[in-house]
């Protein structure tokens, strides 16, 4: 992957508007984070989620965030800094400092394995 | 401790590598026949690395290579994947799990099956995986039931569960059992570095710790 240029991933997002796309949503503090009594462990994950969005737009100067707008409703998330394009899949994440994945967003148009 | 044949299951790869590497190798050393059965290919590890060697996509790909490597490193031949998908182990239909380690038992008939201590995993996965063993284990008639060495991992274990019944001193193995840990290079590199360094103190707390290995038998309460 390699770090957001919001132009960039902007153009690529927009190839995906009003399409049937396969979703890939996650977030996670990890399993072990409530080991730490002052934290909650949290995640959310959604893995082939079937979306289409109208428009889509990235915003802030890093780490950035993303919204899309659905036919019937929103989805957004934050946090993103790198990206890659692979084979036609958009990938999306968000990494901390040392390299541990805390937030993803990935649309394909076939499902993910 | 001559076993006739050593089945491992855990959920993930490197859940073997700290609490049970060395004690898998003293039994492939002495000739002992070690099963690993690993549920998930860790799909959902979050470590991607720093310069970035895997993506969300690419990580069971990563992990698994791993687990072979692990596998190599202690000299365990036979590792099955199960096909579990990480994270979701709570989730799947008990029976599934409970259906699937069955078989192996039926197949392998070990002697000894080495898992996490249900309700002390601390990750879900880890609870649903003992769980689903121990429940299996329950139905075999109770003379054919193989010996269960589990491992607790939550700080309170000994608080609760008491003193372990069986430690291991795995100080004859430890090239090996660290060997086994880098080879889960996208889970444990950070710490790798410290012992590959000479910077990891020999007397540390973390050195002690994977110089022994301790395990509760688990009591079928029948």
């Amino acid at each position: 992957m390699k770090p957001i240029q919001i132009e960039k991933v902007q153009e690529i997002l927009e190839t995906f508007e009003n399409k049937e796309l396969y979703l890939h949503l996650e977030t996670t503090s990890g399993a072990y984070a409530a080991q730490d009594k002052e934290k909650l462990a949290v995640g959310a994950y959604i893995r082939n989620g079937s979306i289409k969005f109208t428009n889509v737009k990235m915003a802030g100067s890093g780490p950035f965030r993303v919204g899309f707008k659905l036919n019937d409703g929103w989805m957004y998330a934050e946090g993103l800094t790198d990206y890659q394009l692979d084979g036609g899949r958009l990938l999306m994440a968000g990494h901390d400092s040392s390299g541990r994945l805390a937030v993803a967003v990935q649309l394909s148009y076939t499902p993910f394995d | 401790m001559m076993e006739k044949q050593v089945l491992v299951v855990f959920p993930h790869p490197d859940d073997e590598a700290f609490g049970t590497a060395g004690l898998i190798t003293k039994f492939v050393n002495d000739g002992v026949p070690v099963t690993y059965a690993c549920a998930t290919l860790g799909e959902m590890g979050r470590n991607m690395g720093n310069p970035f060697f895997a993506t969300r996509e690419t990580l069971p790909e990563v992990r698994k290579k791993e687990l072979q490597d692990a596998c190599n490193a202690m000299g365990v031949k036979d590792l099955r994947m199960l096909g579990f998908r990480d994270k979701t182990l709570e989730f799947e239909d008990p029976e599934l799990l409970v259906s699937t380690i069955a078989k192996l038992v039926d197949e392998l008939k070990p002697s000894l099956i080495i898992t996490f201590y249900p309700e002390y995993g601390i990750h879900p996965d880890h609870d649903a995986c003992s769980a689903a063993v121990i429940e299996t284990l329950k139905r075999m008639p109770k003379e054919d039931r193989p010996t269960v060495y589990a491992l607790p991992i939550t700080p309170d274990r000994e608080a609760v569960l008491g003193k372990p019944d069986k430690t291991f001193d795995v100080t004859d193995v430890l090239e090996t059992k660290i060997k086994t840990i880098e080879a889960h290079r996208s889970q444990t590199e950070a710490m790798v570095a410290r012992l590959e360094d000479g910077s990891m103190d020999p007397n540390s707390e973390m050195m002690s710790f994977i110089k022994q290995e301790s395990f509760w038998i688990y009591p079928f309460d029948e």
